[in-house]
């Protein structure tokens, strides 16, 4: 009998490696005869390459030193607008851009070495922040520093205004935060003209890095070759940024006919790698008496710093998802990605939605306030239905039930009665400093998968293998970053086939071995990239039953056997399966309107907050996450995404500030930008509603960055329950707690 | 600077090694003994990836100048499981979900396995202060929490 690994809380697949110290990391490989290589970076923000000089008691005759002339192909990180160099050249558009590559035996000497290059630019006027580059106080990127806009228009709000009953304006800013994986990015090559090109390296996506590597060295896809090594975190970090540190890595190998390494310290990969992008949301409510909706105006900008990279798609998410999981007959969202003279901005689990949903949940509880209802009350006057329509007119026909899921979050928080009992003991502390408690929450959903027609484009596909020892093999370019990827391929594999879980094989992603299963990105590879693990073992399963080799009601031992007597017979056994969507998916690209995501989970965080008057700390005592997404595959995987995602979400809003100075990450330390630790972290209770979803394996949807979205509003509205302060930007440290809570004494 | 010559005793083996004494205990493990799984994550004994045991201690070995353990014990992550099974904390990072992406693992194994050697029957919150030198991105560090109470209890 197999072991029906789906829903059990099955140890991860390659936990024993990692437990022991024996997973092997990029930097924890070595090649015979191997290089290590530096990057030397732009000191100021813009400006024009004037000199470039090789000083101090450097022997820079043993060195391999790479420039923007010695890239074999073409200069940029292919991905969507290709504005990005590899290498500067002539201009820099940011601080800390990359200029030139240096690189040499001794990892030591590299280091010295970089700091006794001198490049001089002269420098021109650069714009910092969205509403600089808004305000085109210089124009930094094309005609208008706008990389993309969206409009999303579902009716008219123009028609609404003059008759609504109430409206309740507001605007929202969220800040840029560092992915910060404990592992830094970095990079293997060896390469050499006329053989190709080889890269191994800590990543998410294996298929854009060569993708990039193929427009780079002009050569052909089969002469480039892309190997993911057990990958120390991502949560989007790696999703396109690993494209230039191997180009980098490359281009070294290939110059110095030598194997390259370049890993990054962690000062290196805080100040130059890209960030979440920052944001500015403005929102315009027009409400009934009775609380309903009549329109939303929604204005959405993205800071996306000074090359295109990723930002049309982070903010078409942030876009989708600012709308929320309500029913407005009225709404409308213009939204914009700017460039300004920071290092490009990139993806970071949530992808543009963690942004666009802060906003909408903190406002939601003003406009609720506005119109004298519960802050559960307005939203449940609100939510969307099965048969209802979101912002981009998307029907709902899957069912949903927010109104059910609301209600047990506030249950399992005992959200009224704290709330009540926080009213009254903040009352009465009587005068000087005391603790004050609140409780506040949201509600949200997350779109699983690419968005729109995203996937269609893509084509993924997966292999799977039968060996001749009569073991099943799933090649696919997916990667394990920690979120469980082997293991729940495993699952699902093992399931489908009714073999035990470890009859499974997880292939190392190695793009001259696995297919492209599209990045490991947008909480699809459970869902998308799972489905195509289940479609391809049946193919196995259907080939071994044509044969005649394997009978109905078979046995894993029988499964095993058939393997085996059928590659001894007829040569490797392979079944690939391709993307195909759900039925019923319409979007359209030009309008933004239609089915956005094939599926979306949904949630309602609840947070329970102190705040200190004397310290002005703010802190999460207690925190409730409660979300439906399909079925849960792996339970303790499931719940380790949400906590794990619950926790960075609160670093979000209380600890992880970038300082930004002259364009620059100022704090770019672990010493002063500040992560959650083990003491600062309240329970996560986590919940989950299962309703399995028809189009994924076994019944699942995604969930990766569904855990990021919630947490910042639930706490600052917890924050405004605790203190009766409106605040509206995050990350909302003790400072600026301060400042704002003086201010608003010396008023009153 | 020239090399000087150090002895160190790691997870039971004595080793003489001509380094120089200014060289990070981390890199001397990392390269002049291939033990690759005591990992770097930050470089400033913020992130606790780099924790050994030195003489029952557990340290940073990021901030460690190798000529200040000459003559010790040192256990890495490679030194925990035993000849024919895990440690009781290994196994439970397996079962119960500690480990996400690993990278932090090995340095926060080694914290809890010196917490069980000092407090055999820490409180989850002795667990929490024993480990607030070590940072995971990934775990939010509930399922840390429950590897360490549940090694505990089956130590």
């Amino acid at each position: 009998m197999s072991d029906h690994p789906i829903g059990k809380p099955v140890p991860r697949k390659e936990g024993r490696k990692k437990v022991t110290g024996q997973a092997l990391y990029v930097d924890d490989l070595s090649f015979p005869d191997m290089l290590h290589g530096a990057t030397v970076r732009s000191p100021v923000p813009r400006g024009k390459i004037r000199s470039i000089a090789f000083g101090g008691d450097i022997p820079w005759h043993e060195f391999t030193i790479v420039t923007a002339k010695d890239i074999p192909g073409a200069n940029y990180v292919a991905l969507i607008l290709n504005d990005q160099p590899y290498l500067a050249e002539g201009f820099v558009n940011h601080a800390e851009e990359p200029i030139l590559l240096i690189a040499h035996h001794d990892k030591y000497l590299v280091q010295e070495a970089r700091r006794h290059v001198t490049i001089e630019v002269d420098e021109q006027p650069a714009v910092f922040t969205l509403e600089e580059s808004l305000a085109k106080k210089a124009i930094v990127w094309g005609e208008d520093n706008v990389f993309k806009k969206f409009l999303v228009d579902k009716g008219n709000v123009d028609d609404v205004w003059a008759n609504a009953d109430l409206i309740v304006e507001g605007e929202y800013e969220t800040g840029a935060q560092e992915q910060l994986y404990i592992e830094n990015n970095g990079a293997i090559a060896i390469a050499r003209p006329g053989e190709g090109v080889t890269v191994w390296g800590s990543m998410q996506c294996p298929y854009y890095v060569h993708k990039a590597l193929v427009k780079l060295f002009d050569l052909p896809e089969d002469k480039i070759r892309i190997i993911q090594t057990e990958t120390g975190g991502g949560f989007g970090g790696k999703e396109e940024y690993p494209s230039l540190i191997a180009g980098h890595a490359a281009l070294l190998a290939w110059k110095s006919g030598k194997p390259v390494k370049l890993v990054y310290d962690r000062a290196e990969d805080m100040v130059a790698t890209t960030k979440r992008h920052p944001s500015r949301t403005r929102h315009k409510t027009a409400v009934s008496k009775d609380g309903k909706l009549l329109a939303m105006e929604i204005d959405f900008v993205i800071d996306g710093g000074a090359y295109c990279t990723l930002s049309p798609v982070v903010l078409s998410r942030g876009t989708i998802h600012a709308g929320g999981p309500y029913n407005c007959p009225n709404v409308r969202i213009h939204s914009r990605a700017v460039a300004t003279n920071v290092p490009p901005q990139g993806a970071f689990r949530g992808f543009g939605a963690p942004q666009s949903i802060f906003a909408l949940e903190r406002h939601f509880d003003l406009v609720a306030r506005a119109v004298g209802l519960t802050p559960e009350e307005f939203r449940k006057r609100n939510f969307v239905h099965e048969g209802e329509t979101t912002a981009t007119s998307q029907v709902i026909r899957e069912r949903v039930d927010m109104n059910g899921l609301l209600d047990r979050a506030l249950q399992l928080s005992d959200y009224h009665a704290k709330r009540e009992r926080f009213a009254r003991e903040n009352a009465n502390a009587n005068g000087g400093f005391s603790k004050k408690r609140g409780i506040g929450f949201a509600t949200f959903m997350h779109g699983a998968g690419f968005t729109g027609s995203g996937e269609v484009y893509l084509q993924s596909v997966v292999s799977a293998e039968a060996t001749s020892e009569g073991r099943v093999q799933i090649l696919a370019a997916s990667t394990e970053i920690g979120q469980g990827t082997n293991t729940i391929f495993s699952q699902i594999a093992a399931e489908a086939l009714g073999l035990d879980f470890d009859d499974i094989d997880i292939v190392q992603p190695d793009t001259g071995r696995v297919p492209n299963s599209g990045p490991t990105v947008a909480s699809r590879t459970s869902m998308v990239v799972g489905k195509l693990v289940e479609s391809a073992v049946i193919g196995l399963k259907q080939t071994l039953i044509g044969s005649g080799l394997l009978g109905e009601g078979y046995t894993p031992a029988d499964f095993r056997a058939a393997c085996r007597e059928y590659v001894a017979r007829y040569g490797p056994l392979k079944s690939s399966a391709t993307y195909q969507p759900p039925p019923n998916i319409h979007w359209d690209d030009e309008k933004y309107q239609g089915d956005a995501y094939g599926a979306y989970a949904w949630a309602v965080y609840v947070a329970d907050v102190s705040y200190d008057e004397l310290t002005y700390e703010a802190r999460v005592e207690d925190f409730v996450a409660l979300q439906e997404v399909g079925r849960v595959l792996n339970p303790v995987l499931a719940a380790g995404q949400i906590e794990g995602g619950v926790a960075q979400a609160i670093g979000f809003t209380l600890f992880e500030n970038v300082v930004w100075k002259n364009g620059r990450m100022a704090n770019n330390q672990m010493t002063n930008y500040i992560i959650p630790t083990p003491v600062d972290i309240p329970p996560i209770r986590v919940y989950f509603e299962e309703n399995p979803y028809a189009y994924g394996p076994g019944g699942a949807k995604g969930i990766g960055e569904l855990p990021m979205d919630g947490a910042a509003p639930a706490i600052l509205n917890a924050i405004e329950d605790a203190t009766g302060q409106n605040f509206t930007r995050i990350p909302l440290m003790p400072e600026m707690l301060m400042e704002q809570y003086e201010q608003e004494r010396n008023r009153t | 600077m020239s090399k000087s010559e150090i002895a160190l005793k790691v997870n039971g083996q004595s080793h003489r090694l001509e380094v120089f004494p200014m060289a990070r205990l981390l890199d001397v493990l990392r390269e002049e003994l291939q033990l690759t799984g005591t990992k770097e994550g930050c470089g400033e004994g913020e992130c606790g990836a780099c924790t050994v045991i030195v003489d029952g201690r557990i340290v940073n070995s990021c901030l460690v100048p190798v000529v200040q353990v000459n003559g010790s014990e040192i256990t890495t992550i490679e030194g925990v499981a035993g000849e024919d099974d895990l440690h009781a904390v290994q196994h439970a990072f397996i079962e119960h979900g500690g480990a996400q992406c690993g990278i932090c693992t090995p340095g926060m194994v080694l914290a809890a396995v010196d917490l069980l050697e000092r407090n055999p029957q820490p409180t989850e919150a002795d667990i929490r202060t024993a480990l607030a030198g070590n940072l995971c991105r990934c775990t939010g560090y509930m399922k840390i929490f429950e590897s360490v109470l549940q090694a505990r209890s089956s130590k």
